[in-house]
């Protein structure tokens, strides 16, 4: 029983190559053939079963017994390998026969299956690796904001239930979310992609660097000119060099579009305007970001000044700031207070909200 | 962003013309019209026609700039330093104009030409901050001919062009939203060649502060980063920071009693939002996929 013919194209594969799909996964079939992964689909989309059969590209026998039998052989495993329910078999051949107007729902049905498959399918571990391959590729193209320097973006939906909004793009480097450019993408619905997707991808791959492009790639001459200017005026971050990881970020991958050096601030004839004025800056605050990142640390500043009721929890569950072993230990109090540990290190009892190294084996 | 222009891209130098010019100097003067020309005549403000001016805006990728009248051109007052910066000053002057008359072979008219347009562009940016220029700019936000922001809560908000520099050829034009206060690339790559220099660093801001009454509210709705239902929580540390840092803008506002133009009654729900979102669409994401 081998899976799709050479000659005719894939429903799959066709979706995806249609105008405006760019921004979508190929789901592999195995994927979709894991019942355990269309818990719930199947009373989201009507004409589940049809739709379901379209995607797959087969069609089923005339009896429905095997209904019961599949659902008995349901494994949890993700990943069945390469066996196929016994039911199907191919059918695209088959399919003109059924009438027009039926094809037409059953069709568009399969699209909205497909997509929330998509959504479930891109935060799997081969799912989520096929969308890194296309962010490497640029397919979800550039943040739009200057100052972000054309990071790359990937898809988002505002929304896990489709219906609602297009899909739209979040840039890590501002942590905000934009409309597509162009605008057949106006036509997807975001809820394909899903809320989860965007920050999943950045915790499971936090070796990416997100801001290299921001600081080795002025686009122009001019921008070139801008950074040196405010390097040299800001003296960008007071972070401590050897902190390795705040909230379970690397301090170079948090929001690295934002703080002093890339708001705008609005000039008159060079002279800044005053926020006093009725035209005056008031947005400044969504591009800041403190110039010393352990100053995120909210557990550990909580804790400085304690309540006096308060049961003051072990120091291993307020490391959200992970610190380089060896390296000069900045003379600050504040972090010399903090207890060293190295990244990943095994000790057992490592806070539970420690989320740094999550990623290390994806 | 109009197409209105593709049709007549190349008639400055149609041949017909080239022709009547040279046989009679100084056609455009005496207002003789033919072929495209018409359709022109109806848009310009001067007594005769603007033939190049028109040519200008109308084509393809020009749709940021607004046309510069005639009196504003033809006093030299507003032009001043601006013929160490153009080359061939006079004739591209003239070529603005409409009055032209310089018989040259093909390569110096290009030469000429790209100079005109830099010309255009040089006096485009002292124009819009003028009365005129910046009611006509003005029109032309009002009809998002800028294009809209991108940023989704910023709900469409129409765009001003404007430069990083006021000096040409350093970058070239940037989009201002006045929403979020920040600086957007243009879709388009035939917008994002034009010199930034050509608006200028001032324009979108003198603007709002001649009609302060175009500034949008500011809404102080965000996106927040979340997998499966729960905030992200570096993001929301950073976020968290950032609201500190906009209350601290706030009193500092109040306390010099000046209204901030923040969108009102969203402080009250966002506060409550922090907790009972958490039961609400918070755990959307989670329930759904049950």
């Amino acid at each position: 029983m081998s899976s799709s013919s050479q000659v005719t194209e894939s429903w799959i594969s066709s979706f995806c190559g249609l105008l405006g799909h760019e921004y979508f996964a190929e789901v592999s079939e195995d994927f979709i053939e894991d019942d355990f992964n269309l818990t719930g689909l199947q009373s989201q989309v009507p004409m589940y079963k049809e739709a379901l059969e379209m995607i797959l590209d087969v069609e089923p026998e005339d009896d429905d017994d095997e209904e019961e039998e599949e659902e008995e052989d349901e494994e949890d495993d993700e990943i069945l390998g390469d066996e196929r329910p016994t039911a199907y078999r191919r059918a695209s051949d088959r399919r003109h026969l059924r009438i027009a107007s039926d094809l037409s729902v059953i069709e568009s049905s399969a699209e909205l299956l497909y997509g929330l498959i998509h959504q479930r399918y891109i935060t799997s571990r081969p799912g989520i690796q096929q969308m890194a391959e296309k962010y490497e590729l640029q397919h979800f193209g550039t943040c739009p904001r200057v100052h972000c320097n054309s990071t790359k973006v990937l898809p988002v939906g505002l929304k896990d239930s489709p219906g609602h909004e297009t899909v739209k793009l979040f840039c890590p480097s501002c942590l905000d979310v934009y409309t597509p450019p162009n605008s057949r993408f106006q036509t997807v619905d975001g809820a394909f992609f899903g809320t989860t997707f965007p920050s999943l991808f950045f915790m499971t791959f936090t070796d990416l660097d997100i801001g290299s492009g921001i600081r080795n790639n002025p686009s122009s001459t001019a921008q070139a000119l801008l950074q040196i200017q405010t390097e040299t005026t800001k003296g960008t971050s007071t972070t401590p060099a050897n902190v390795t990881s705040i909230n379970g970020v690397a301090p170079h991958n948090l929001a690295p579009g934002i703080g002093a050096g890339n708001i705008y601030g609005p000039r008159i004839y060079g002279f800044r305007v005053s926020e006093r004025a009725k035209s005056g800056p008031r947005m400044k605050w969504l591009r800041m970001k403190p110039a010393d990142v352990t100053e995120l640390d909210e557990t550990r500043r909580y804790w400085e000044n304690p309540p006096d009721d308060a049961d003051r929890p072990h120091d291993d569950d307020l490391n959200m700031v992970d610190v380089a072993e060896g390296k000069s230990v900045d003379s600050r109090k504040k972090i010399s207070a903090r207890r060293k540990r190295t990244n990943g290190s095994g000790n057992g009892g490592g806070s539970p909200m420690d989320t740094n190294g999550v990623g290390a084996a994806g | 962003m109009s197409d209105a222009g593709q049709g007549v891209a190349a008639s400055p130098r149609d041949p017909v013309r080239e022709k009547v010019r040279e046989l009679v100097p100084g056609i455009e003067r005496l207002s003789l019209t033919y072929g495209a020309m018409d359709d022109f005549n109806s848009e310009t403000d001067s007594d005769y026609t603007s033939y190049w001016r028109d040519w200008f805006i109308s084509s393809r990728g020009n749709e940021y700039f607004c046309e510069i009248d005639e009196e504003y051109l033809t006093d030299r007052f507003n032009l001043t330093g601006l013929n160490t910066e153009v080359q061939y000053y006079q004739y591209a002057l003239d070529l603005v104009t409409d009055v032209f008359d310089f018989d040259c072979d093909d390569d110096m008219r290009e030469q000429i030409e790209k100079s005109a347009r830099h010309l255009y562009g040089l006096v485009h940016a002292r124009y819009i901050v003028t009365t005129r220029g910046l009611a006509k700019m003005l029109e032309k936000f009002k009809k998002s001919d800028f294009g809209k922001c991108p940023r989704v809560m910023c709900d469409s908000q129409p765009l001003l062009p404007m430069g990083q520099s006021d000096m040409a050829n350093s970058s070239p034009v940037k989009l201002y939203c006045a929403r979020c206060e920040d600086l957007y690339n243009p879709k388009s790559s035939r917008h994002a060649i034009i010199d930034g220099a050509y608006f200028g660093t001032s324009f979108h801001n003198i603007l709002f502060q001649v009609y302060p009454i175009m500034l949008p509210p500011k809404t102080q709705r965000r996106y927040e980063p979340r997998v499966f239902g729960f905030k992200v929580h570096s993001a929301a540390a950073l976020a968290r920071w950032q609201a500190d840092e906009r209350e601290k803008l706030k009193d500092r506002l109040r306390g010099a009693r000046i209204e901030s133009g923040f969108e009102e009654d969203e402080a009250e729900a966002e506060e409550e939002d922090d907790d009972e979102e958490m039961e609400g669409d918070g755990f959307e994401g989670a329930t759904v996929q049950q």
